[in-house]
Protein backbone atom coordinates (compact mmCIF):
# COMPACT_ATOMS: atom_id res chain seq x y z
CA UNK A 1 0.00 0.00 0.00
CA UNK A 2 1.35 3.60 -0.80
CA UNK A 3 2.78 5.57 2.11
CA UNK A 4 0.02 8.11 1.31
CA UNK A 5 -2.77 5.64 2.04
CA UNK A 6 -1.28 3.86 4.88
CA UNK A 7 -2.10 4.58 8.84
CA UNK A 8 -4.66 7.34 7.66
CA UNK A 9 -5.91 9.49 10.33
CA UNK A 10 -9.63 8.92 10.73
CA UNK A 11 -9.86 11.71 13.31
CA UNK A 12 -8.07 13.85 11.34
CA UNK A 13 -10.59 13.37 9.05
CA UNK A 14 -13.60 13.57 11.46
CA UNK A 15 -12.23 16.47 12.88
CA UNK A 16 -12.06 18.18 9.57
CA UNK A 17 -15.22 17.86 8.84
CA UNK A 18 -16.93 18.84 12.44
CA UNK A 19 -14.27 19.94 14.79
CA UNK A 20 -12.83 22.91 15.64
CA UNK A 21 -9.66 24.58 14.37
CA UNK A 22 -7.50 21.99 16.28
CA UNK A 23 -6.06 24.93 17.86
CA UNK A 24 -2.08 25.62 17.05
CA UNK A 25 -1.97 22.45 15.65
CA UNK A 26 -4.68 23.48 13.30
CA UNK A 27 -3.30 27.23 13.02
CA UNK A 28 0.54 26.42 12.29
CA UNK A 29 0.09 26.74 8.99
CA UNK A 30 -1.72 30.56 7.78
CA UNK A 31 -4.83 30.38 6.11
CA UNK A 32 -4.57 31.99 2.92
CA UNK A 33 -8.05 34.17 2.40
CA UNK A 34 -7.98 34.41 -1.60
CA UNK A 35 -6.91 30.56 -1.91
CA UNK A 36 -9.70 29.60 0.74
CA UNK A 37 -12.45 31.61 -0.83
CA UNK A 38 -11.47 30.33 -4.67
CA UNK A 39 -11.44 26.62 -3.16
CA UNK A 40 -15.29 27.10 -1.20
CA UNK A 41 -16.16 28.85 -4.38
CA UNK A 42 -15.13 25.21 -6.65
CA UNK A 43 -16.38 22.80 -4.57
CA UNK A 44 -19.74 25.03 -3.92
CA UNK A 45 -20.07 25.12 -7.92
CA UNK A 46 -18.70 21.83 -8.17
CA UNK A 47 -21.58 20.29 -5.53
CA UNK A 48 -24.15 22.16 -7.61
CA UNK A 49 -23.20 20.48 -11.40
CA UNK A 50 -23.41 17.17 -9.29
CA UNK A 51 -27.06 17.79 -7.72
CA UNK A 52 -28.21 18.66 -11.47
CA UNK A 53 -26.12 15.52 -13.10
CA UNK A 54 -27.29 13.47 -10.10
CA UNK A 55 -31.16 14.35 -10.82
CA UNK A 56 -30.84 13.93 -14.05
CA UNK A 57 -29.62 10.50 -14.18
CA UNK A 58 -32.29 9.38 -11.85
CA UNK A 59 -34.90 10.88 -14.02
CA UNK A 60 -33.73 8.97 -17.20
CA UNK A 61 -33.88 6.04 -15.32
CA UNK A 62 -37.08 6.23 -14.49
CA UNK A 63 -37.93 7.76 -17.43
CA UNK A 64 -36.25 4.40 -19.02
CA UNK A 65 -37.66 2.24 -16.44
CA UNK A 66 -41.43 3.44 -16.91
CA UNK A 67 -41.03 3.40 -20.72
CA UNK A 68 -39.83 0.10 -20.57
CA UNK A 69 -42.30 -1.40 -18.37
CA UNK A 70 -45.61 0.58 -18.98
CA UNK A 71 -45.21 0.28 -23.12
CA UNK A 72 -43.52 -3.07 -23.03
CA UNK A 73 -45.55 -5.78 -24.21
CA UNK A 74 -48.34 -4.16 -25.79
CA UNK A 75 -49.12 -3.64 -29.57
CA UNK A 76 -52.32 -1.87 -30.98
CA UNK A 77 -53.98 -3.13 -33.78
CA UNK A 78 -56.50 -0.46 -35.39
CA UNK A 79 -59.18 -1.64 -37.88
CA UNK A 80 -60.54 0.55 -40.18
CA UNK A 81 -63.90 -0.20 -41.84
CA UNK A 82 -67.45 0.96 -43.21
CA UNK A 83 -69.63 0.91 -40.14
CA UNK A 84 -71.79 -2.20 -41.39
CA UNK A 85 -68.57 -4.19 -42.00
CA UNK A 86 -66.68 -3.06 -38.75
CA UNK A 87 -67.97 -5.69 -36.58
CA UNK A 88 -67.25 -8.10 -38.34
CA UNK A 89 -63.92 -7.27 -39.66
CA UNK A 90 -63.01 -6.83 -35.47
CA UNK A 91 -64.26 -10.08 -35.22
CA UNK A 92 -61.40 -11.30 -37.73
CA UNK A 93 -58.81 -9.81 -36.10
CA UNK A 94 -59.77 -11.27 -32.51
CA UNK A 95 -60.24 -14.75 -34.24
CA UNK A 96 -56.42 -14.29 -35.46
CA UNK A 97 -55.15 -13.10 -32.27
CA UNK A 98 -56.60 -16.12 -30.44
CA UNK A 99 -54.06 -18.49 -32.96
CA UNK A 100 -51.53 -16.16 -32.60
CA UNK A 101 -48.94 -17.64 -30.11
CA UNK A 102 -47.37 -14.66 -27.63
CA UNK A 103 -50.13 -12.69 -27.29
CA UNK A 104 -51.73 -13.23 -23.53
CA UNK A 105 -54.36 -11.10 -23.91
CA UNK A 106 -55.93 -9.29 -26.66
CA UNK A 107 -58.61 -6.54 -25.96
CA UNK A 108 -60.87 -4.51 -27.40
CA UNK A 109 -60.79 -0.48 -26.41
CA UNK A 110 -64.46 0.56 -25.24
CA UNK A 111 -65.77 3.61 -26.70
CA UNK A 112 -65.30 5.35 -23.25
CA UNK A 113 -61.52 4.98 -23.46
CA UNK A 114 -61.69 5.82 -26.80
CA UNK A 115 -63.52 9.15 -26.03
CA UNK A 116 -61.27 9.76 -23.54
CA UNK A 117 -58.09 9.70 -26.19
CA UNK A 118 -60.29 11.95 -28.68
CA UNK A 119 -61.16 14.56 -26.13
CA UNK A 120 -58.23 16.27 -26.01
CA UNK A 121 -58.47 17.24 -30.25
CA UNK A 122 -62.35 17.20 -30.11
CA UNK A 123 -63.55 18.04 -26.91
CA UNK A 124 -65.22 16.23 -24.38
CA UNK A 125 -69.01 16.47 -25.74
CA UNK A 126 -67.92 14.29 -29.16
CA UNK A 127 -70.05 11.70 -30.49
CA UNK A 128 -67.17 9.19 -30.61
CA UNK A 129 -70.28 6.62 -32.74
CA UNK A 130 -71.16 9.24 -35.12
CA UNK A 131 -67.46 9.25 -35.95
CA UNK A 132 -65.76 7.11 -38.54
CA UNK A 133 -63.37 6.09 -35.62
CA UNK A 134 -61.17 2.94 -35.67
CA UNK A 135 -61.60 0.65 -32.98
CA UNK A 136 -58.60 -0.17 -31.43
CA UNK A 137 -57.30 -3.14 -29.69
CA UNK A 138 -54.82 -3.87 -27.22
CA UNK A 139 -52.69 -6.62 -27.25
CA UNK A 140 -50.70 -7.76 -24.33
CA UNK A 141 -47.88 -9.95 -24.94
CA UNK A 142 -47.03 -12.96 -22.87
CA UNK A 143 -43.15 -13.20 -21.63
CA UNK A 144 -41.41 -14.56 -25.27
CA UNK A 145 -43.87 -12.26 -27.23
CA UNK A 146 -44.73 -12.29 -30.56
CA UNK A 147 -43.99 -12.65 -34.07
CA UNK A 148 -44.93 -8.92 -34.89
CA UNK A 149 -43.80 -8.69 -38.58
CA UNK A 150 -45.32 -12.26 -39.41
CA UNK A 151 -49.04 -10.86 -37.81
CA UNK A 152 -48.71 -7.61 -39.28
CA UNK A 153 -48.47 -9.88 -42.82
CA UNK A 154 -51.11 -12.12 -41.83
CA UNK A 155 -53.70 -9.25 -41.01
CA UNK A 156 -52.32 -7.40 -44.69
CA UNK A 157 -53.64 -10.44 -46.34
CA UNK A 158 -56.93 -11.29 -44.05
CA UNK A 159 -58.07 -8.33 -42.64
CA UNK A 160 -56.53 -5.44 -45.02
CA UNK A 161 -58.13 -2.34 -42.91
CA UNK A 162 -56.23 -4.03 -39.84
CA UNK A 163 -53.48 -2.27 -39.20
CA UNK A 164 -50.34 -3.78 -36.32
CA UNK A 165 -49.04 -0.27 -34.63
CA UNK A 166 -46.02 -2.07 -33.01
CA UNK A 167 -44.86 0.52 -30.58
CA UNK A 168 -41.79 -1.21 -29.97
CA UNK A 169 -40.69 0.46 -33.44
CA UNK A 170 -40.35 3.99 -31.56
CA UNK A 171 -40.19 2.34 -27.82
CA UNK A 172 -37.07 1.42 -27.96
CA UNK A 173 -34.86 3.76 -29.04
CA UNK A 174 -36.47 6.09 -26.69
CA UNK A 175 -35.95 3.57 -24.18
CA UNK A 176 -32.21 3.73 -25.10
CA UNK A 177 -31.80 7.09 -25.51
CA UNK A 178 -33.28 7.28 -21.71
CA UNK A 179 -30.91 4.51 -20.59
CA UNK A 180 -27.60 6.46 -22.20
CA UNK A 181 -28.72 9.43 -20.98
CA UNK A 182 -28.48 7.97 -17.21
CA UNK A 183 -25.24 6.77 -18.00
CA UNK A 184 -24.69 10.21 -19.23
CA UNK A 185 -25.56 11.99 -16.06
CA UNK A 186 -23.41 8.90 -13.90
CA UNK A 187 -20.19 9.59 -16.33
CA UNK A 188 -21.00 13.40 -15.59
CA UNK A 189 -20.96 12.35 -11.55
CA UNK A 190 -17.55 10.51 -12.15
CA UNK A 191 -16.21 13.79 -14.12
CA UNK A 192 -17.26 16.29 -11.55
CA UNK A 193 -15.44 13.81 -9.10
CA UNK A 194 -12.69 13.49 -10.76
CA UNK A 195 -12.16 17.11 -11.89
CA UNK A 196 -13.04 18.09 -8.07
CA UNK A 197 -10.08 16.19 -6.71
CA UNK A 198 -7.91 17.51 -9.07
CA UNK A 199 -8.82 21.17 -8.01
CA UNK A 200 -8.21 20.10 -4.54
CA UNK A 201 -4.68 18.40 -5.33
CA UNK A 202 -4.18 22.02 -7.10
CA UNK A 203 -5.10 23.94 -4.35
CA UNK A 204 -3.35 22.15 -1.77
CA UNK A 205 0.12 22.19 -3.46
CA UNK A 206 -0.34 26.01 -4.19
CA UNK A 207 -0.87 26.01 -0.49
CA UNK A 208 2.02 23.79 -0.21
CA UNK A 209 4.44 25.71 -2.24
CA UNK A 210 3.14 29.27 -1.32
CA UNK A 211 3.88 27.85 2.94
CA UNK A 212 7.48 26.31 1.77
CA UNK A 213 8.97 28.16 4.35
CA UNK A 214 6.26 27.18 7.01
CA UNK A 215 7.05 23.78 6.23
CA UNK A 216 11.00 24.31 6.25
CA UNK A 217 10.33 25.68 9.81
CA UNK A 218 8.26 22.95 11.21
CA UNK A 219 10.57 20.40 9.67
CA UNK A 220 13.48 21.60 11.22
CA UNK A 221 11.96 21.48 14.95
CA UNK A 222 10.88 17.69 14.20
CA UNK A 223 7.81 17.49 12.71
CA UNK A 224 6.49 14.15 11.25
CA UNK A 225 5.10 14.67 7.17
CA UNK A 226 2.27 12.83 8.72
CA UNK A 227 2.06 16.07 11.24
CA UNK A 228 2.61 18.92 8.64
CA UNK A 229 0.33 17.32 6.05
CA UNK A 230 -2.70 17.02 8.55
CA UNK A 231 -2.99 20.98 9.02
CA UNK A 232 -3.58 21.08 5.85
CA UNK A 233 -5.65 18.57 5.43
CA UNK A 234 -7.78 19.53 7.96
CA UNK A 235 -8.37 22.90 6.21
CA UNK A 236 -9.25 21.89 2.96
CA UNK A 237 -11.58 19.22 3.86
CA UNK A 238 -13.65 21.47 5.93
CA UNK A 239 -13.88 24.06 2.81
CA UNK A 240 -14.54 21.15 0.26
CA UNK A 241 -17.75 19.91 3.24
CA UNK A 242 -18.59 23.77 3.87
CA UNK A 243 -18.62 24.60 -0.46
CA UNK A 244 -20.10 21.65 -1.31
CA UNK A 245 -22.60 21.79 1.39
CA UNK A 246 -23.36 25.13 0.30
CA UNK A 247 -23.63 23.94 -3.35
CA UNK A 248 -25.72 21.12 -2.29
CA UNK A 249 -28.36 23.51 -0.78
CA UNK A 250 -28.80 25.37 -4.12
CA UNK A 251 -28.70 22.99 -6.45
CA UNK A 252 -31.70 21.30 -4.17
CA UNK A 253 -33.13 24.50 -4.20
CA UNK A 254 -32.79 24.77 -7.64
CA UNK A 255 -34.47 21.28 -8.12
CA UNK A 256 -37.15 21.89 -5.89
CA UNK A 257 -38.09 25.07 -7.73
CA UNK A 258 -38.51 23.65 -10.89
CA UNK A 259 -42.34 23.99 -12.64
CA UNK A 260 -44.32 20.54 -10.66
CA UNK A 261 -44.91 17.47 -12.91
CA UNK A 262 -48.21 17.22 -12.78
CA UNK A 263 -49.33 21.00 -13.49
CA UNK A 264 -46.81 21.38 -16.78
CA UNK A 265 -46.92 17.74 -17.74
CA UNK A 266 -43.82 16.95 -20.06
CA UNK A 267 -40.81 15.36 -20.45
CA UNK A 268 -38.32 18.10 -18.63
CA UNK A 269 -40.70 18.84 -15.95
CA UNK A 270 -39.52 14.90 -14.87
CA UNK A 271 -36.24 16.58 -14.13
CA UNK A 272 -35.71 15.97 -10.29
CA UNK A 273 -36.13 13.94 -7.19
CA UNK A 274 -38.62 11.63 -5.56
CA UNK A 275 -39.23 10.44 -2.22
CA UNK A 276 -35.96 8.55 -0.94
CA UNK A 277 -34.12 10.38 -3.66
CA UNK A 278 -33.87 13.42 -2.19
CA UNK A 279 -31.53 12.03 0.27
CA UNK A 280 -29.05 10.78 -1.93
CA UNK A 281 -27.58 14.84 -2.76
CA UNK A 282 -27.16 15.06 1.03
CA UNK A 283 -24.11 12.42 0.05
CA UNK A 284 -22.29 15.33 -2.30
CA UNK A 285 -20.77 17.04 1.06
CA UNK A 286 -19.90 13.62 2.41
CA UNK A 287 -17.95 12.78 -0.67
CA UNK A 288 -16.35 16.15 -0.92
CA UNK A 289 -15.31 15.87 2.20
CA UNK A 290 -13.93 12.72 1.26
CA UNK A 291 -12.11 13.93 -1.82
CA UNK A 292 -10.70 16.97 0.22
CA UNK A 293 -9.49 14.81 2.58
CA UNK A 294 -7.51 11.91 0.42
CA UNK A 295 -6.55 14.36 -2.81
CA UNK A 296 -4.64 16.71 -0.05
CA UNK A 297 -3.71 13.76 2.26
CA UNK A 298 -1.74 12.51 -1.19
CA UNK A 299 -0.69 15.67 -2.43
CA UNK A 300 0.93 17.26 0.93
CA UNK A 301 2.85 13.69 1.49
CA UNK A 302 4.13 13.52 -2.01
CA UNK A 303 5.76 17.38 -2.12
CA UNK A 304 6.74 17.08 1.97
CA UNK A 305 9.26 14.13 0.85
CA UNK A 306 10.80 16.76 -1.58
CA UNK A 307 11.44 19.18 1.96
CA UNK A 308 14.54 17.32 4.09
CA UNK B 1 26.66 11.69 20.95
CA UNK B 2 27.40 12.91 17.60
CA UNK B 3 30.09 10.37 16.10
CA UNK B 4 31.96 10.56 12.50
CA UNK B 5 34.07 8.48 10.84
CA UNK B 6 36.09 9.30 7.61
CA UNK B 7 32.75 11.70 6.76
CA UNK B 8 32.98 13.91 3.63
CA UNK B 9 30.35 15.74 2.19
CA UNK B 10 29.82 18.17 -0.81
CA UNK B 11 26.92 20.15 -2.66
CA UNK B 12 26.00 18.21 -5.67
CA UNK B 13 27.75 21.26 -8.14
CA UNK B 14 31.10 21.76 -6.45
CA UNK B 15 33.51 19.62 -5.07
CA UNK B 16 33.73 18.36 -1.44
CA UNK B 17 33.68 20.66 0.83
CA UNK B 18 34.02 18.71 4.02
CA UNK B 19 36.13 16.03 3.95
CA UNK B 20 37.95 13.07 6.04
CA UNK B 21 36.34 14.32 9.33
CA UNK B 22 36.56 12.03 11.98
CA UNK B 23 35.31 13.08 15.32
CA UNK B 24 33.58 12.57 17.99
CA UNK B 25 31.24 14.91 20.19
CA UNK B 26 30.79 13.32 23.40
CA UNK B 27 27.51 13.79 25.62
CA UNK B 28 28.28 17.12 27.84
CA UNK B 29 30.65 18.34 25.83
CA UNK B 30 30.70 22.14 24.61
CA UNK B 31 32.83 22.92 21.46
CA UNK B 32 33.21 26.43 19.61
CA UNK B 33 33.47 25.33 15.61
CA UNK B 34 35.15 28.12 14.03
CA UNK B 35 36.73 28.87 10.40
CA UNK B 36 36.27 31.51 7.90
CA UNK B 37 33.00 32.56 5.84
CA UNK B 38 32.57 29.65 3.32
CA UNK B 39 34.29 26.84 5.14
CA UNK B 40 31.12 24.65 5.86
CA UNK B 41 30.16 25.79 9.23
CA UNK B 42 26.73 25.83 8.75
CA UNK B 43 26.73 22.46 6.49
CA UNK B 44 28.84 20.46 9.73
CA UNK B 45 25.77 21.52 11.53
CA UNK B 46 23.35 20.64 9.31
CA UNK B 47 24.68 17.05 8.63
CA UNK B 48 24.38 17.10 12.65
CA UNK B 49 20.73 17.41 12.59
CA UNK B 50 20.59 15.10 9.46
CA UNK B 51 19.19 18.24 7.18
CA UNK B 52 22.29 17.09 5.42
CA UNK B 53 23.39 13.46 4.48
CA UNK B 54 27.22 12.79 4.30
CA UNK B 55 28.24 11.95 0.48
CA UNK B 56 30.89 9.08 2.21
CA UNK B 57 31.52 7.77 5.78
CA UNK B 58 29.43 7.16 8.77
CA UNK B 59 27.73 9.92 10.57
CA UNK B 60 25.83 8.52 13.87
CA UNK B 61 23.54 10.55 16.04
CA UNK B 62 22.08 8.99 19.60
CA UNK B 63 23.59 5.69 18.27
CA UNK B 64 21.67 5.67 14.91
CA UNK B 65 23.43 5.80 11.34
CA UNK B 66 22.09 9.11 10.38
CA UNK B 67 22.24 8.09 6.99
CA UNK B 68 19.90 4.94 7.52
CA UNK B 69 16.94 7.23 9.24
CA UNK B 70 13.44 7.32 7.26
CA UNK B 71 12.03 10.39 7.34
CA UNK B 72 9.90 9.90 10.30
CA UNK B 73 13.57 9.00 11.98
CA UNK B 74 14.95 11.75 10.96
CA UNK B 75 11.93 14.13 13.00
CA UNK B 76 12.44 12.29 16.11
CA UNK B 77 16.24 12.55 16.05
CA UNK B 78 15.78 16.78 15.49
CA UNK B 79 13.39 16.52 18.62
CA UNK B 80 16.51 15.78 20.42
CA UNK B 81 18.52 18.10 19.04
CA UNK B 82 17.48 22.25 19.60
CA UNK B 83 18.52 24.23 16.79
CA UNK B 84 19.51 28.24 16.67
CA UNK B 85 19.60 29.31 13.40
CA UNK B 86 21.29 32.94 12.56
CA UNK B 87 18.55 33.92 11.13
CA UNK B 88 16.12 32.53 13.82
CA UNK B 89 12.98 31.34 11.59
CA UNK B 90 9.62 31.78 13.03
CA UNK B 91 6.11 30.95 11.94
CA UNK B 92 5.26 34.85 11.65
CA UNK B 93 1.56 34.39 11.62
CA UNK B 94 1.60 33.12 15.64
CA UNK B 95 2.46 34.94 18.79
CA UNK B 96 6.05 34.37 20.16
CA UNK B 97 4.76 32.26 22.96
CA UNK B 98 3.03 29.81 20.44
CA UNK B 99 6.57 29.68 18.28
CA UNK B 100 8.49 28.81 21.36
CA UNK B 101 6.09 26.25 22.34
CA UNK B 102 5.90 24.54 18.60
CA UNK B 103 8.18 21.97 19.14
CA UNK B 104 5.86 20.69 21.52
CA UNK B 105 2.72 21.21 19.54
CA UNK B 106 4.11 19.08 16.66
CA UNK B 107 4.98 16.67 18.53
CA UNK B 108 1.69 16.01 20.12
CA UNK B 109 2.95 16.50 23.70
CA UNK B 110 0.71 18.98 26.24
CA UNK B 111 2.21 22.31 26.96
CA UNK B 112 2.68 23.18 30.36
CA UNK B 113 1.77 26.78 30.51
CA UNK B 114 3.52 27.67 33.43
CA UNK B 115 6.77 26.21 32.17
CA UNK B 116 6.52 27.80 29.61
CA UNK B 117 5.85 30.99 31.27
CA UNK B 118 9.28 30.23 33.53
CA UNK B 119 10.95 29.12 29.84
CA UNK B 120 9.97 32.50 28.55
CA UNK B 121 11.18 34.34 32.30
CA UNK B 122 14.78 32.46 31.57
CA UNK B 123 15.52 34.16 28.16
CA UNK B 124 14.01 37.22 28.99
CA UNK B 125 10.99 37.18 26.85
CA UNK B 126 8.15 37.59 29.36
CA UNK B 127 6.71 40.74 28.29
CA UNK B 128 6.89 39.66 24.56
CA UNK B 129 4.99 36.52 25.04
CA UNK B 130 2.05 38.04 22.81
CA UNK B 131 4.07 39.75 20.35
CA UNK B 132 3.80 38.87 16.79
CA UNK B 133 8.07 37.76 15.92
CA UNK B 134 8.48 40.43 12.94
CA UNK B 135 8.45 42.99 15.90
CA UNK B 136 11.07 41.65 17.73
CA UNK B 137 14.67 43.20 17.62
CA UNK B 138 17.48 40.36 17.22
CA UNK B 139 18.60 40.09 19.92
CA UNK B 140 14.95 39.02 21.18
CA UNK B 141 14.56 36.96 18.07
CA UNK B 142 17.65 34.88 19.07
CA UNK B 143 16.74 34.61 22.99
CA UNK B 144 12.73 33.31 21.84
CA UNK B 145 15.02 31.32 19.03
CA UNK B 146 17.06 29.58 22.36
CA UNK B 147 13.88 28.90 24.20
CA UNK B 148 12.27 26.88 20.95
CA UNK B 149 15.18 25.05 21.09
CA UNK B 150 15.73 24.31 24.41
CA UNK B 151 11.85 23.51 25.20
CA UNK B 152 11.68 20.30 24.47
CA UNK B 153 14.86 19.11 27.10
CA UNK B 154 16.59 18.01 24.22
CA UNK B 155 20.67 16.46 24.67
CA UNK B 156 21.79 18.46 22.48
CA UNK B 157 21.88 22.77 21.58
CA UNK B 158 23.66 23.92 18.56
CA UNK B 159 23.78 27.22 17.01
CA UNK B 160 24.46 28.65 14.05
CA UNK B 161 26.10 32.41 14.20
CA UNK B 162 23.86 32.78 17.07
CA UNK B 163 25.25 36.47 17.56
CA UNK B 164 25.56 37.36 14.75
CA UNK B 165 23.29 40.30 14.30
CA UNK B 166 23.96 40.96 18.38
CA UNK B 167 25.80 43.82 20.19
CA UNK B 168 28.22 42.69 22.79
CA UNK B 169 25.82 43.11 25.54
CA UNK B 170 23.05 40.95 24.19
CA UNK B 171 25.90 38.34 22.37
CA UNK B 172 27.23 37.89 26.33
CA UNK B 173 23.66 37.16 27.51
CA UNK B 174 23.04 34.12 25.09
CA UNK B 175 26.45 32.97 25.98
CA UNK B 176 25.86 32.62 29.57
CA UNK B 177 22.35 30.77 28.54
CA UNK B 178 23.93 28.59 26.54
CA UNK B 179 26.71 28.00 29.63
CA UNK B 180 23.93 27.28 31.70
CA UNK B 181 22.70 24.66 29.52
CA UNK B 182 25.79 23.06 29.23
CA UNK B 183 26.06 22.99 32.94
CA UNK B 184 22.72 21.54 33.17
CA UNK B 185 24.36 18.45 31.67
CA UNK B 186 23.36 19.69 27.65
CA UNK B 187 25.88 18.90 25.03
CA UNK B 188 26.57 22.82 23.14
CA UNK B 189 28.02 23.44 19.71
CA UNK B 190 28.36 26.68 18.65
CA UNK B 191 29.29 27.88 14.74
CA UNK B 192 30.80 31.15 14.91
CA UNK B 193 33.68 33.07 13.83
CA UNK B 194 33.90 35.51 16.23
CA UNK B 195 37.08 35.28 18.40
CA UNK B 196 35.57 37.43 20.98
CA UNK B 197 33.14 35.30 21.50
CA UNK B 198 35.43 32.35 22.42
CA UNK B 199 37.49 34.11 24.79
CA UNK B 200 34.32 35.37 27.06
CA UNK B 201 33.39 31.34 27.16
CA UNK B 202 36.84 30.76 29.01
CA UNK B 203 36.27 33.77 31.46
CA UNK B 204 32.60 32.19 32.07
CA UNK B 205 34.46 29.04 33.30
CA UNK B 206 33.50 26.31 30.68
CA UNK B 207 35.38 23.39 29.38
CA UNK B 208 35.23 24.82 25.85
CA UNK B 209 37.04 22.87 22.79
CA UNK B 210 37.78 24.71 19.86
CA UNK B 211 37.35 23.17 16.16
CA UNK B 212 38.26 24.79 13.82
CA UNK B 213 37.46 24.14 9.69
CA UNK B 214 40.39 24.59 7.35
CA UNK B 215 41.61 23.06 4.40
CA UNK B 216 38.31 20.93 4.07
CA UNK B 217 38.59 18.81 7.39
CA UNK B 218 38.17 19.92 11.02
CA UNK B 219 40.56 20.12 13.73
CA UNK B 220 41.00 20.98 17.34
CA UNK B 221 43.28 23.53 18.64
CA UNK B 222 45.65 23.24 15.45
CA UNK B 223 46.26 20.03 15.01
CA UNK B 224 43.93 16.74 13.21
CA UNK B 225 41.46 15.15 15.58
Amino acid sequence: MKPEFRNVDWRSLWQGLVGRDGGVAGRIVPSTGFTAQLTLLSAGAMAFLAVFALALSLATGRLADRWSSSLAQTVTIRVSAPLDEIEGETGKVMAILDQTPGVAEARMIPEDEVEALLAPWFGPDVPVEALPVPRLIEIREDGEGFDAAGLGLRLEAEVPGAVLDDHTRWRQPLVSAARRLKFLGVVSLGLIAAAGTAMMILAAQSSLAANGQVIRVLRLIGARDVTIAQAFVRRFTRRAATGAAAGTALGMLAIALLPDMDEAGGFLTGLGFQGWGWLLPLLIPLIAAGVGFFATRWAALRMLKAVP
Amino acid sequence: MIEMQDVTFGYREGGALLSGMTLSLPAGSFHFLTGPSGSGKTSFLRLCYADLLPSSGQLSAFGHDVGGLSRDGIAMLRRKIGVLHQDAQFLDHLPVAENVALPLTVAGQPIDMQALKELLGWVGMTGHARAMPPSLSGGERQRAALARAVIMSPDFVMADEPTGNLDWEMSMRLLQLLVELNRSGKTILIATHDMDLIRAARQLEVQARVLRISGKRVQLAGADL
